[in-house]
């Protein structure tokens, strides 16, 4: 994919132009979709831990912390990742849309990377198609793909 | 040793025990952990957006993060350390914060 243009890029403008396919952008409104589902759903399903780090080693300090700071966290979660969906369509993104974009992206690389157990290297080897999991892998490695433009794009407006 | 560990919180005080004041003076501390998914580039930008920090700053830290496991990125007022977890889980990155 290093020989394609960046999918996402500021411009001279400062705007951010957004090159992804039709089928790309279908794969991001449903997974953020599912994510969405799987929120409201299993709000304790294990895949979701990493989007929820305990900010306190004392587990009764933890609970009052979560308790004053959880719906906070979850309604800009949502927020975000409602966000992803209804601009996944867009050529165009302004800083506030590729900040949202950027949170969202990563929140679901943290719910897919939990679920698949990668390690920090996980493609150092290549991708291998006959590996069990394959589809879910190469979702995660265009989510990581898409995640590193955002993220370059985003670091050339600091 | 690096700058992000100068933070006021590691001067060990020699104070009497019980001094109640010295206990609500040490500051809080936030520590952020590595963990297998998040980009380093990422978490570079994150810190940078967060604390203002620069890229040399928040590359060593990213840095320290990757090699050490951990980081202590901000210190202060356990309100402040409560803030700063927030946004840093906000974004995705494993933190958690102590009274030095």
């Amino acid at each position: 994919m290093s020989d394609l243009p960046a999918p996402i890029e500021r411009t001279a403008d400062g705007d951010f132009v957004v090159r992804l396919g039709p089928d790309e952008r279908d794969l991001l409104r449903r997974l953020t979709a599912q994510l969405e589902e799987l929120l409201a759903a299993e709000p304790e399903d294990p895949s979701l831990r990493r989007l929820r780090p305990s900010a306190y080693e004392d587990e009764e300090v933890e609970r009052e912390y979560r308790a004053l700071t959880g719906s906070e966290l979850e309604s800009l979660r949502q927020e975000n990742l409602r966000a992803l969906q209804e601009t996944a369509d867009r050529d165009r993104l302004d800083a506030a849309d590729l900040d949202r974009w950027l949170a969202a992206l990563n929140d679901l690389r943290l719910v897919l990377g939990t679920r698949l157990g990668v390690t920090e290297d996980q493609f150092a080897d290549g991708f291998d198609p006959s590996a069990p999991q394959a589809y879910e892998l190469a979702v995660y490695a265009f989510l990581t793909w898409l995640q590193e433009a955002a993220v370059e794009a985003a670091a050339g407006a600091l | 040793m690096s700058s992000a560990t100068e933070a006021p919180g590691v001067v060990e005080l020699e104070r009497p025990a019980g001094d109640e004041h010295e206990e609500h003076d040490r500051p809080w501390i936030v520590v952020v952990w590595n963990d297998p998914i998040n980009l380093m580039s990422y978490v570079t930008l994150v810190f940078q957006k967060l604390f203002g920090y620069s890229l040399a700053k928040a590359t060593e830290l990213m840095l320290q993060v990757h090699h050490d496991g951990k980081a202590v990125v901000s210190s202060g007022t356990r309100e402040k350390a409560e803030h700063d977890v927030a946004r840093l889980h906000a974004h995705g990155l494993w933190a958690t914060l102590r009274q030095d």
